[in-house]
């Protein structure tokens, strides 16, 4: 019953079963894995929100994977392919075949999104599937992949558990996470607001909630911060004045809030509402943390964002060549710079493909092989690591801060720091990330 | 003591909310008999009407800078609201700044009209259809309300502030003489908390005291009697309908500064402006506005720490999330007709 | 079989032959060309329509017989697919002992909940198990995490027990060996045909569901309950007590959706807190209405429309369009796949929405009306009485 064995099963006993289910009389010949592409070209699946409220985000999502298909083929002026440190792609596909995708609406619910990564691997013999901005959705389809004999590159995830207790072989990501924003802020916080600070949580009472709170709660707590309340909150608050209006008698002078997209916006509107950054406690400025930021989040919170840090995985303001290129060839192509989200999604469909060619196949093993521990720069990150033993990508965080005076729209946040990825590492066997195996690669067929 | 002053503050605020909503709601239940699922999106349209004004008043004139770059090195693009142009920069300015309480004269023609075409459209076809049909269409039209917006203003909330003097928030510890900062509370939160007591009380004056509205109140009691006397009460209804639109948009228009609005916000208070309307007494009146403000009261209380931990010991943790529904459960079971309802409604 | 009508028996064996050649009916657009995107014939698609189906039909029995309009069915479903995936986690990843748990479980959950909502009737009842739902979710969701797993859903882990779990088990779902997912693909000049042995366990179980359905519908159980929905006060004057009918009705339909639930797991081994969010419970209720209230094979179609919907017109996106009107000169088509964005892909709800209201405005009985419609044209007007009328199908459901 050792894990190992029951994997070396898995494998004889879906070749078995093929065997059995397939008569030979007129069937497709038998592929070494899932969706082998025998034509002039290779379909990646895009699985991003579509509609729902993150939909938004997934469409910037889908504008770069766009951009990242036609760099791929030998179009547009390359992007980042030409900073790479990698030099495997030429611009000829992936593999000599010509990039191909199908799109799908994951409605930010885990069945949906793999219901829809199914009709990918199942109807368009799609080969990988990337995309996603929730925990929920990436742990769900990472399974659904690894099940499958794809490989699966996460979109927007930061809860610890994607690349921790649900990890998976077939499955990378390269977002950051909650234990990084943590230990990516604790230090700015701890030099903007000092040692003496006592801390309020409201966190989103679900999984991504919980352990983000708990990494923040570490972090900050190991500078000398003390934790007065952690107060959970409905997923489904619209209306957070009942969980703000306590906070200012309750001792804290700094008010974390562990929430993501509707629910931060809502939460820090109200926070901002009832007055919290005007007023004064134990002698102090009253501060707001939101430790996640994301640039759609901050444009919904308008100019309550001013002077609140956060953490991002990556932002266009940065100054090196692979943001460079990648900001102008995707400004140019829509007219407005990219969002994290769309760099992070960029970044992972050139990784795959680079790792393909580095691999010399499509086979998820082979890919699995040569993207762990691979280490790349000119991606937007500075230098990056993907770690072979829990298939998490270590790289630089950038803490965020809401600027004071945006010149528009896409200027809400200004970096404060760019936290080094010394800084934000972690052993793999972490207890926040303890629990689950990666298993064994799984090509399918 | 000021904890529970300020959650009282707290669930009135929200349960003026719940109660605008239901108000219409229940006044369409009572008047047309339509279940009208397409009333949270009539709450999203008021919001989006307060978005729109802002927009339009945001519309700008474009002029090269050629001294300064964007992000791509092009020359930047500078915007100048005409608003600015035309009023000069303060009075622009204010006209911006003042865009949501503008936003009421601009929704309430634009409300009725939206109930009005709905009305005589769509739903004047779906009386003497089972309920199920009238859900089932007016859940169609909520989606398809949903997607315009949509598709007109994307899927992130758009932040659309108070103008600058209502920021802030006013401290009613002092004036109870208690030490500063114990019971603060900002001020668009008690304008909205008013400006629903005045909605709610006017269209109960315009039912209690208006001709117009004797025959609507005596329409929902016996529409067929009203009909024989020559009244023609279909005409009134409609206008009542186009009432509730409107009730449910300004309630909309007000809200915008507390939470940003977003396309699928309807959705969200959809399901529980039922939950009032149905505790409250499917057709009541009364009964919707009580309920909306019990309600509201209820969850504030709820989410209490003191609350929330005594619970927990019980091995309930989280009450918040599930107390609405508990306790609404709990007042259906002892009075069949929720707190006001009439017998023999939506009852079959 | 021999106890049914002609006309149900043929009813019967045309939904067996439509179930049996799925793959094919499914399929009818050659790969690679441009309307392949239509095509709805692979595996996790099949199933989905063999699933919702049995699930709308469950919700039929309730509503179609009864009148009582249930918004709160998402809840079996969800609770089904929970106990399923927990026999995989506990037991082993044969479906059997999983599908008899969820109907066990769904059928206990609805008695419990159908015993305190039947209390009320009307929109009372319907807001009370919308409430449940809503509870339920909200518990699965965050509370009950360690039993549900909240946000991420269950899923089967390596570490699990697995206490019946041989050396030569297989990993995957299966019934006693023979795995859900092993498909058999049809290669016949351009078309490929994939026959998936997941689908026809789904198939079976749809039938046997359609099947119990129709022998509910004529019982005289099914009778009483038609005049629980006609005049329940009438029914009540006789000295009769209603309650337990009804109460049955809903445990049976409840049990049906605990079915689903735990077939869907069975598909697809994890379960997530969505499944039984208010939205959930309202699809039921629109697949019935769509399809047709009070008819056997209505809830079926309007099943298959909306899931057909779902996953066929949320992946055309804008390189697609293209694609298709490539022929046109380049401005018209940038114009036509302009207006047709807003209807596909990301705007796959306004269709939805639009269809919604535009079937239920002219077609009252739903989709079954359409049909009776086009045969009574093709038949001039004859109607064999095998559906209820549309009239009859649509009395007040309140």
């Amino acid at each position: 019953m050792s894990k190992f064995t029951r994997r070396g099963l898995l494998k004889s006993s879906a070749v078995m079963g093929a065997g059995l289910a397939m008569p030979t009389l007129i069937t497709s010949p038998v592929a070494a894995y899932t969706n082998e592409p025998t034509g002039g070209s290779v379909t990646l699946g895009f699985n991003v929100p579509q509609t729902g409220p993150y939909a938004d985000e997934g469409s910037d999502e889908l504008r770069a994977y766009k951009l990242a298909v036609e760099h791929l083929n030998g179009g547009g002026d390359g992007g980042m392919m030409n900073t790479f440190t990698s030099k495997a792609l030429k611009g000829n596909g992936i593999l000599g075949k010509k990039v191909e995708f199908v799109t799908g609406d994951t409605q930010t619910k885990s069945d949906a999104a793999r219901a829809s990564a199914k009709s990918m691997i199942e109807k368009d013999g799609a080969i990988m599937i990337t995309g996603g901005s929730s925990s929920g959705v990436a742990v769900a389809v990472q399974g659904l992949c690894q099940e499958a004999g794809v490989i699966f590159m996460a979109g927007l995830t930061h809860s610890n558990d994607t690349t921790g207790k649900d990890k998976k072989a077939n499955g990378f990501r390269h977002f950051f996470n909650g234990y990084m924003s943590g230990a990516a802020l604790a230090p700015v916080l701890e030099k903007a607001y000092g040692k003496e600070r006592r801390a309020y949580h409201l966190t989103a009472d679900y999984t991504w909630g919980w352990t983000q709170q708990e990494s923040i709660q570490a972090a900050t707590e190991g500078v000398g911060w003390e934790t007065v309340n952690n107060v959970l909150t409905p997923l489904a608050t619209t209306d957070f004045s009942s969980y703000i209006a306590p906070v200012l008698n309750s001792g804290a002078d700094v008010l974390v809030l562990n929430h993501y997209g509707g629910n931060m916006i809502n939460s820090l509107t109200s926070a901002v509402q009832f007055g919290l950054r005007d007023k004064q406690v134990n002698g102090k400025n009253f501060e707001i943390v939101v430790p996640l930021y994301s640039e759609l989040m901050a444009k919904g919170a308008g100019a309550n964002i001013e002077g609140v840090f956060g953490s991002t995985n990556w932002s266009w303001t940065l100054g090196d060549e692979g943001t460079k290129a990648f900001v102008k060839s995707f400004g140019e192509k829509y007219g407005f710079p990219p969002s994290n989200a769309a760099q992070t999604v960029y970044a992972q469909t050139l990784l795959y493909a680079d790792a393909c060619e580095r691999a010399g196949t499509f086979n998820p093993c082979g890919i699995v092989e040569s993207l762990e521990g691979f280490e790349f720069d000119g991606l937007g990150n500075g230098p990056t690591l993907y770690r072979k033993e829990d298939h998490q990508c270590f790289k630089d965080v950038l803490v965020m801060k809401g600027k004071e005076n945006p010149a528009n729209e896409y200027d809400a946040l200004e970096i404060v720091e760019v936290t080094p990825r010394a800084q934000v590492e972690y052993a793999p066997d972490h207890p926040m990330f303890a629990g689950g195996s990666l298993g064994k690669c799984n090509p399918g067929a | 003591m000021d904890a529970i002053l300020l959650q009282i503050l707290n669930g009135l605020d929200k349960g003026s909310a719940y109660a605008l909503i239901a108000l219409g709601l229940t006044l369409i239940f009572g008047t047309l008999g339509v279940v009208n699922f397409a009333h949270g999106a009539l709450f999203m349209l008021g919001s989006f009407c307060a978005v729109a004004l802002s927009k339009i008043f945001n519309i700008s004139k474009i002029t090269i800078d050629p001294d300064k770059v964007d992000f791509l090195g092009n020359p930047l693009k500078v915007k100048t609201p005409y608003v600015i142009e035309w009023f000069g920069e303060s009075t622009g300015a204010a006209i911006i700044d003042w865009s949501v309480p503008l936003a009421i004269l601009f929704a309430i023609p634009v409300m009725l009209l939206v109930g009005y075409v709905m009305e005589r459209g769509l739903i004047k076809h779906f009386y003497k259809r089972p309920h199920a049909d009238q859900i089932l269409v007016t859940f169609g039209l909520a989606i398809v309300i949903q997607e315009i917006i949509k598709a007109a203003f994307g899927a992130n909330p758009i932040p659309t502030p108070a103008p600058d003097v209502f920021r802030g928030s006013y401290d009613f510890g002092v004036l109870l003489g208690m030490e500063a900062n114990a019971v603060i509370y900002p001020f668009w939160r008690l304008i909205y908390f008013a400006f629903s007591t005045v909605i709610i009380a006017s269209v109960f004056a315009f039912l209690q005291f208006t001709t117009f509205g004797m025959v609507v109140r005596a329409g929902m009691a016996d529409r067929e009697t009203v009909g024989l006397l020559g009244i023609n009460i279909d005409k009134r209804f409609t206008f009542m309908f186009g009432i509730a639109a409107a009730v449910a948009g300004l309630a909309g228009v007000m809200y915008t500064p507390i939470n940003s609005p977003n396309y699928h916000m309807g959705m969200d208070f959809l399901v529980l402006s039922f939950v009032v309307v149905v505790v409250g007494g499917m057709g009541s009146l009364p009964g919707a506005v009580l309920a909306g403000f019990l309600l509201g009261v209820l969850e504030s209380f709820a989410s209490m720490n003191e609350v929330k931990g005594f619970f927990e010991a019980l091995y309930l943790p989280s009450i918040d999330q599930i107390i609405i529904y508990l306790v609404a459960i709990i007042i259906l079971l002892a009075r069949p007709r929720g707190l006001m309802g009439r017998a023999g409604v939506m009852e079959e | 079989m021999r106890h049914l009508s002609k006309s149900d028996k043929s009813t019967l064996i045309i939904v067996a032959a439509l179930a049996l050649l799925a793959p094919f009916i499914l399929n009818p657009f050659p790969e690679g060309s441009a309307l392949a995107q239509f095509n709805a014939g692979y595996p996790d698609l099949m199933q989905r329509f063999a699933i919702f189906g049995i699930l709308a039909i469950g919700f039929n029995i309730l509503f179609g017989l009864t009148g009582y309009l249930s918004f709160g069915h998402a809840a079996f479903l969800g609770v089904g697919s929970y106990s399923a995936v927990w026999m995989f986690k506990l037991l082993s990843m044969n479906i059997v002992p999983a599908i008899i748990l969820s109907v066990i479980v769904a059928g206990v959950f609805s008695l419990l909940i159908g015993f305190i909502c039947l209390r009320r009737s009307g929109i009372y009842f319907s807001i009370l198990t919308l409430m449940f739902a809503q509870m339920s979710y909200s518990l699965a969701y965050s509370v009950l995490t360690p039993l549900t797993n909240g946000e991420t859903g269950l899923q089967v882990y390596n570490d699990d027990p697995q206490y019946l779990m041989g050396p030569n088990s297989p990993t995957v779902t299966n019934l006693f060996g023979l795995e859900m997912r092993s498909t058999f693909t049809l290669d016949l000049g351009p078309w490929a045909f994939q026959f998936n042995f997941g689908y026809y366990v789904c198939a079976f179980f749809l039938l046997l569901a359609f099947y119990i359905a129709i022998r509910i519908f004529r019982s005289p159980f099914g009778l009483m309950l038609r005049a629980i929905k006609t005049n329940q006060t009438r029914l009540n004057y006789t000295g009769l007590n209603s309650r337990p009918y009804t109460l049955a009705a809903f445990v049976i339909s409840g049990m049906y959706a605990g079915l689903a639930g735990g077939l869907m797991a069975s598909m697809d081994p994890l379960a997530g807190a969505e499944r039984m969010y208010w939205t959930a419970s309202g699809e039921i209720v629109l697949m019935t209405i769509l399809g047709g209230v009070g008819t056997l094979l209505g809830p079926v179609l309007g099943a298959g429309f909306i899931k057909y919907f779902e996953n066929i017109f949320s992946k055309i996106n804008e390189t697609v369009l293209h694609g298709w009107f490539a022929f046109l000169p380049d401005g018209l088509n940038d114009a036509i796949v302009w207006v047709l964005h807003f209807f596909v892909g990301k705007g796959w709800h306004l269709t939805l929405g639009l269809l919604f209201m535009l079937i239920v405005i002219f077609l009252p009985g739903g989709l079954m009306e359409g049909w009776t419609r086009i045969r009574n044209k093709f038949r001039g007007g004859k109607d064999d009485g095998e559906a209820p009328s549309p009239t009859a199908a649509t009395t007040p459901a309140e």
